[in-house]
């Protein structure tokens, strides 16, 4: 009987536990199933960068900003990592810089050696359309051009992978 | 080089802390006092290299190291000097460095205080304590390394979160952590009781003064949290329910609950059991604080961060958990009560009905506090539990606890006679009585107003009248009036620290009473020139001013406030912050002790023509704060020593 006592701290550990499971940067977006609203920015050197180019590819849209510490700093080496790894998978990663001063941007770009298309939002237009409310914010995209997930914080391997494989099995056309 | 230092003081503060627990123990379980010595050394030790980590953080902020991932996320160029220093616990890995080293503080004391007093628990209790600084060291070592570098360094970084830039955020986590980590102590002496099979009195009165203190600094944690929250928030509010408010408010409750129920163990020999679950659920209640507000398992304002230290936190809580609630199970025999309940009147039952309510209160809490995740659990749906579940269910709670607070003093122990009834509480009944006539003739009408009104005033009666009584007793062996009362207080601290207490209580429901009952807001756009009215004041928009700051830019209104006559200026601002998403409001106020008024900034235009202001009246809010005075006042009282009463 008295061995109960301990035993009742179980459930409520193991509801505690349960917690783990739950990912609240899984952040529900009502832009999830809709078409990702397009955009044509100037890429940091200077060529054009338009949405709707990519068509036919996977896009991993990424905000980011250079004062976003330590989550920005620790996704940038992921997606250019996972970058490499995918684009001749038909993978695009594309970096959209927010509320940032041009040097800062231009610095973080340079000092991650981010090859990937990246360019700043200067009106603050594109982050408005993907209701952005913090950096950084991940949309991926399907080759049809519709937002199927999006990811609150820094991006890992294995949320890249995770988004990017179940988008890449789908059949396309 | 400074942070290589720091990580290296944090990891053989570690295997000091790992061996002085072994050695500890081992000298407990072997009776060899040269073990217990060298535990005592390696504590020793611990105190130096945490104050040490702690120094070298310290200097890495000061010295704008932003290759320190830590220091990048909390401070930037334009942080003040005095926020460079506060920004070192501003954040998940430096606050847990503050823990360690108050814990290690703490470890010291008892060191000094109990290595002689309290011979056969003292080896265990350094044992206990060392374990769990050892967990701390843990954290720090592997799952939040404060001293994590970041590649490449930026050049600037991002700045403590505008809303810690207090002076809040100096005394409001020391307070709160002195509460969390003084808990530590009468939990190290449960426990030491527990292994040795001293389950008697002894621990209890040892730690009592501890408890006194841990429980002080928790209250006083949580009402600089509360008077944070109300002139930072721009709410007008004190306290809302949230997570992480919860997690400081249970430890809390079960902690007023203990030093409550061990009065009953000390005076009837009962509730032996009862006193070591309670203690050993506050210590839990503490990490289960902790890992709630560090795991992001729970959606809180206060919500540090996520990773691995959810995970450590709650392996540790269930590792403290089954470990104290298993010593308890086989300690089982030896718990059972000498003391048998005589009466349902009597002062014990008193005790025992306000230990229930503590814990049912403590227990609500908890539940509106998991129940998200519990429905998410069972259900698979997303709620939040919010403000209206809590008051609905603890308001009945905390009326019937005030009532008890001017019962349960008062009442005969065992079995109180009718006469006793009537000798303490006819004129206290009177008192309420007559606060309730008096209160209806003003005007109020609230139900609840008027209850916790009557009730506050009858238990502030009880006081008087017991006060009053023993005053007189002693001026008739022929002392003066002052000393007589000043004799009362020195020679029975104990118990009339505990009305002073009761007495800051009191106050700190009035103003809770007040400002729920009573507050009055409005919000009005108005153009330069114009003014508003609320409530006999006038807030006339005088224009905008606009300041560059150290890290911010600041837009600030000037309002003359008045009523009848010029009051003053008061000026709330919207500051930008440029890593900040939105504009964090200043609030800027005028406190009085009937009302404060209470004004923030909403939208403007931008050439100053007009603008928008929420103004509030907020009633009777200041006497919360003194509230707190006075509850530091009879605290302090209340661990003095005890003297000797003369022969």
């Amino acid at each position: 009987m008295r061995w109960l006592i301990p035993l009742s701290a179980v459930p409520v550990l193991a509801l505690l536990a349960y917690g783990f499971r739950v990912n609240p940067r899984e952040a529900p977006s009502p832009l999830v199933g809709r078409p990702a609203a397009v955009f044509a920015l100037q890429t940091f050197e200077g060529a054009p960068l338009a949405l709707e180019a990519q068509r036919g590819k996977v896009v991993v849209l990424n905000f980011w900003a250079s004062w976003c510490y330590p989550a920005c700093y620790e996704e940038a080496p992921v997606l250019e990592r996972n970058w490499r790894a995918y684009r001749d998978r038909g993978v695009v990663v594309i970096g959209v810089d927010i509320q940032d001063t041009p040097e800062a941007a231009r610095k973080f770009v340079r000092d991650f050696s981010l090859s990937f298309p990246n360019a700043r939002d200067t009106t603050g237009r594109v982050s408005v359309d993907y209701g952005v409310y913090g950096v950084p914010e991940t949309f991926f995209i399907d080759r049809r051009g519709r937002i199927r997930a999006k990811h609150v914080g820094g991006v890992t391997d294995e949320t890249f992978r995770t988004n990017v494989e179940t988008l890449l099995a789908e059949p396309t056309g | 080089m400074i942070p290589e230092l720091g990580s290296a003081a944090a990891i053989v503060a570690l295997a000091l802390a790992l061996w002085g627990a072994a050695a500890a123990a081992a000298g407990a379980g072997t009776g060899r006092p040269a073990l217990v010595l060298s535990a005592q050394h390696a504590a020793l030790g611990v105190f130096v290299l945490v104050t040490a980590c702690f120094a070298l953080l310290s200097y890495a902020f000061l010295a704008f190291d932003f290759s320190v991932r830590y220091v990048a996320m909390n401070t930037n160029l334009g942080t003040p000097f005095y926020y460079r220093i506060t920004g070192v616990w501003g954040a998940l890995e430096g606050s847990i460095i503050l823990w360690t080293w108050l814990l290690a503080l703490y470890t010291l004391v008892v060191i000094l205080r109990h290595r002689e007093s309290a011979r056969e628990l003292y080896p265990w209790v350094l044992a206990v304590m060392l374990s769990v600084m050892a967990f701390f060291l843990l954290v720090i070592t592997v799952a939040a390394p404060p001293f994590a570098r970041l590649t490449p360094a930026p050049a600037d970084g991002r700045g403590l979160n505008p809303l810690l830039e207090d002076t809040g955020m100096i005394t409001h986590p020391v307070a709160l952590y002195l509460g969390f980590t003084g808990v530590t102590v009468p939990f190290a002496f449960a426990l030491a009781a527990l292994i040795t099979g001293r389950v008697g009195d002894t621990w209890i009165t040892l730690t009592r003064r501890w408890t006194i203190v841990a429980w002080y600094f928790l209250s006083l944690g949580l009402l600089i949290g509360g008077w944070w929250s109300y002139h930072v928030l721009g709410w007008g509010g004190y306290w809302a329910w949230d997570p992480v408010e919860n997690a400081a408010f249970m430890p809390w409750l079960t902690a007023t609950a203990f030093l409550h129920s061990v009065m009953v163990q000390e005076r009837r020999r009962m509730l032996k059991l009862w006193n070591l679950a309670l203690v050993i659920l506050t210590f839990g209640l503490t990490l289960f604080g902790t890992f709630l507000t560090r795991s992001g398992v729970i959606a809180s304002v206060h919500a540090f961060t996520q990773g691995t230290i959810g995970a450590f936190f709650l392996g540790f809580l269930a590792l403290v958990l089954l470990t104290a609630l298993g010593l308890l199970a086989w300690r089982w025999d030896a718990l059972g009560a000498q003391g048998e309940l005589d009466s349902v009147v009597s002062r014990e039952s008193a005790f025992l009905l306000n230990n229930v309510l503590l814990v049912a209160a403590a227990f609500t809490v908890f539940f509106g506090t998991v129940f998200p995740l519990l429905a998410e659990a069972v259900r698979g749906v997303k709620v939040s539990v919010g403000a209206p579940f809590f008051n609905q269910v603890n308001v009945p709670l905390f009326l019937a606890l005030i009532f008890l607070m001017g019962v349960g003093p008062l009442i005969a122990w065992r079995r109180a006679s009718p006469d006793n009834l009537r000798r303490n509480f006819l004129w206290p009944v009177a008192a309420g009585v007559a606060a309730a006539a008096f209160f209806w003739a003003l005007g109020v009408r609230s139900a609840l107003a008027v209850l916790t009104l009557t009730l506050t005033v009858f238990v502030a009666a009880t006081i008087a009248v017991d006060f009053s009584r023993a005053t007189r007793a002693r001026l008739r062996t022929g002392e003066r009036l002052l000393p007589a009362m000043g004799g009362l207080l020195r020679r029975h601290n104990r118990r009339y620290g505990g009305f002073v207490v009761h007495l800051g209580v009191l106050l700190v429901t009035l103003g809770v009473t007040g400002s729920q009952a009573w507050s009055v807001q409005t919000e009005t756009t108005l153009r330069r020139g114009e003014h508003a009215e609320l409530a006999g004041y006038r807030v006339r928009f005088d224009g905008l001013s606009a300041s560059e700051e150290s890290n911010h830019f600041k837009v600030a209104g000037a309002f003359t406030v008045s009523n009848g006559r010029v009051l003053g200026v008061l000026r709330p601002a919207k500051k930008f912050y440029p890593q900040e998403q939105s504009p964090i409001a200043g609030v800027d106020y005028r406190l009085g002790l009937r009302e404060d008024v209470y004004l923030v900034l909403g939208d403007f235009a931008r050439d100053g023509s007009h603008a928008t202001v929420k103004l509030q009246v907020n009633r009777l809010v200041s006497w919360i704060w003194i509230g707190g005075g006075v509850l530091t006042l009879g605290a302090g009282l209340a661990i003095l020593p005890e003297r000797k009463k003369p022969a």
